[in-house]
């Protein structure tokens, strides 16, 4: 059970206690977080943009989504496409127009104004305009309106005052209908919109954006005005895709993330070693620089094939190789990555940097990851987001990135490719502060060849080894092997397999002479035996002769004692 | 006595939309009455649509000002709107008169 430390705030922090003006939730991804849960209910918001912004696109997802998500049924009244060119227009992102007039939960209304037309002739009103759009809200009963685009009615009626008064009563109309309503309008030159529109409807104000730079298109998104709520106030970077409208909000503006003790394989085991053991953290993020050929990639790939295995599933990011390039390399040290990509654990997503803006590449890996859900995220590498001298805004992105990964417990592996020459500790994205795990591949150069060293210079929160580890790319994968450090130093490589060789020859010629000299000592042992046995032997004839003579002589004593006895007594006889 | 630009081969016919009694519409009405008395002879018809008994008949003729008066004959479709009180816009918007 992972333990869970620290509270958690989500979104905007907003104190629970006070009370909210009522939302309209758009269901576009992103814009609700940024708004605090949709657009005012009941109340007109204006959408202003300069032309291709995505105004159109807004509102009809506003509509759409509000039939289907929430039932709410909606009324689209469009003064400058006709009904069947917007219906074409979003059919192609999975909108079907007719089907929802159908089922009676949308009504589009053309409105056509033909300026030379008309011609004026008194005072009026824009009475019909209200009924046209009375029955088709009561036709339905619908709780949405759009109104797109308020510039045709300006362009078409020739009176602005009158225009003007009337729209005033509009907007009041429409809040007395209860019905949430968007209206679309030009970006104004000194004002919010170029008919000055932000005077009446002013309970909320949304403008969109579409500039380019360096030859990237970006879209931004800003509440400018949000009456009775707090909002983000940036601005924020959006999307349109074949999904509509994606915004990326900033989630944590603080740094509340939960944590976990869990610890995850990083897929080599002996660099679960070098960390204390187990692994990195689950929801950290590591980073693996490297000069180019170093292995950074082989090592993002055994992380993926780790949680694979696992069950778990993986999104890699890869910003200069395609997926099959990645795979057929993998698959030459030994790693397969196909059967996770056949399973659907594994999703690649692959494009270059330059191609889009850096926030249009932020919400593409933003609505890529709320899309597939992971639980490891890979970035390899990070170096093609700079672009020019764009250093301080890809720190940007990449922290709300990181945060981002964080806040939903991602673990997360960034790969940085460092120019060569460039020592260990640069780093020129100034990245590293958001780095919890650093692991560094070093080129270690020396008797004409060049092998890898890796090392970790920082892993918040655990042990970890500070030895250089030699880092070798085998068929079996990434291996680390303890670097010999000789009298020269640290050698690696061939120079390191020469140096053991000759380790070798030096021990078995040592132990040879240990062989040597233990041999003689033993035949000098066996002289020495053979010696010692030979002069006992002699000892013992010796022994053996002297005490036959000493028996001798012990018994002719004993015999001329007995002879003396005997005559003894044969003399005292004669007494 | 205006000038006419030429004495109206077929007949007109004339839609006048109106939302209730409201002084615009009655004063519109009026109006034109006295237009067509003046204009075009006996050859004119005029109907009046109040849209707040028949709403629906608002999209038919694309109709957002009121009072509009929509010329329906002869071809081309012309739309007049305000309470005709500017006689010589009038006649211009009918085809019967030319635009200064």
């Amino acid at each position: 059970m992972p333990q869970t430390l620290g509270k958690q705030q989500s979104g905007l922090a907003l104190p629970p206690s006070r009370p909210q003006i009522p939302k309209a939730p758009t269901g576009i991804q992103g814009l609700d977080e940024i708004t605090g849960g949709g657009l005012p209910k009941g109340r007109p918001t204006l959408v202003c943009g300069s032309a291709g912004c995505g105004k159109t696109l807004l509102a009809m997802e506003f509509l759409v989504r509000g039939a289907i998500e929430f039932d709410e049924p909606g009324v689209f009244m469009a003064f400058e496409e006709t009904a069947k060119d917007l219906t074409q227009n979003v059919a192609s992102l999975g909108f079907d127009l007719d089907s929802l007039i159908a089922e009676k939960k949308m009504v589009l209304d053309f409105v056509y104004i033909e300026r030379s037309e008309i011609e004026e002739t008194g005072e009026y009103d824009l009475e019909g305009l209200f009924i046209r759009l009375g029955q088709s809200i009561d036709a339905i009963g619908a709780k949405r309106v759009v109104l797109d685009t308020i510039e045709s009615l300006f362009a078409g009626l020739p009176n602005p005052l009158i225009l003007r008064a009337e729209l005033r009563r509009l907007f009041r109309w429409l809040k007395e209908k209860g019905v949430t309503a968007i209206i679309t309008g030009e970006r104004g030159e000194n004002s919010l919109t170029r008919q000055g529109l932000e005077e009446y409807v002013s309970d909320c104000v949304i403008v969109l954006d579409h500039r380019v730079r360096d030859q990237a298109s970006s879209r931004r998104l800003r509440v400018v005005k949000y009456r009775g709520s707090t909002h983000g106030t940036n601005e924020y970077p959006f999307l349109i895709d074949e999904d509509g409208i994606s915004v990326l909000p900033v989630t944590s503006l603080g740094l509340q993330h939960d944590v976990t003790t869990d610890r995850i394989p990083s897929g080599i085991a002996r660099l679960d070693t070098m960390l204390g053991g187990k692994g990195f953290f689950r929801g950290s993020s590591v980073l693996i620089s490297g000069t180019a050929g170093t292995g950074k990639s082989s090592i993002s790939a055994h992380f993926v094939d780790a949680a694979c295995r696992r069950g778990e599933r993986a999104l890699y990011f890869a910003f200069e190789e395609s997926p099959s390039q990645i795979m057929r390399n993998m698959r030459s040290i030994g790693i397969d990555l196909e059967p996770w990509v056949d399973q659907g654990l594994l999703r690649f997503q692959s494009t270059r940097p330059a191609f889009a803006g850096l926030e249009m590449q932020l919400t593409m890996i933003h609505k890529a990851t709320v899309n597939f859900n992971p639980q490891v995220v890979i970035v390899d590498p990070l170096n093609g987001f700079i672009i020019g001298d764009n250093a301080t805004e890809v720190k940007s992105m990449l922290t709300r990135l990181a945060d981002f990964l964080k806040t939903k417990k991602i673990s997360s592996m960034f790969t940085q490719l460092l120019s060569s020459g460039v020592t260990q500790g640069t780093d020129d994205m100034a990245v590293s502060s958001m780095i919890d795990t650093w692991l560094v591949l070093r080129d270690i150069e020396v008797g004409g060849e060049r092998n890898r060293g890796l090392y970790i210079i920082k892993s918040r929160g655990m042990a970890h080894s500070n030895q250089v580890r030699e880092c070798l790319l085998t068929d079996r994968g990434v291996e680390l092997r303890e670097v010999y450090v000789g009298a020269g130093g640290v050698l690696t490589g061939s120079a390191r397999l020469a140096q053991e060789a000759q380790e070798l020859a030096s021990k078995l010629t040592r132990k040879q002479e240990i062989d040597r000299r233990q041999i003689e000592l033993e035949s000098k042992r066996r002289a020495l035996d053979a010696q010692i046995a030979a002069l006992r032997a002699e000892f013992e004839v010796r022994e053996a002769e002297a005490m036959k003579i000493i028996a001798q002589e012990q018994a002719q004593a004993a015999q001329l004692l007995q002879e003396r006895v005997e005559m003894g007594l044969s003399r005292s006889a004669d007494l | 006595m205006t000038t006419l630009l030429a004495k109206p081969e077929e007949a007109y016919l004339l839609r006048l939309y109106v939302a209730g009694q409201s002084p615009k519409c009655i004063t519109a009405f009026v109006n034109l009455k006295k237009i067509c008395e003046e204009h075009l002879a006996e050859k004119y018809q005029i109907e009046v649509i109040d849209l707040l008994e028949n709403p629906k008949l608002a999209g038919g003729d694309q109709i957002l000002a009121i009072p509009t008066l929509v010329r329906r004959l002869p071809e081309p479709v012309r739309k007049i709107i305000g309470d005709l009180s500017n006689t010589e816009r009038v006649l211009v918007g009918l085809d019967l008169k030319r635009r200064k």
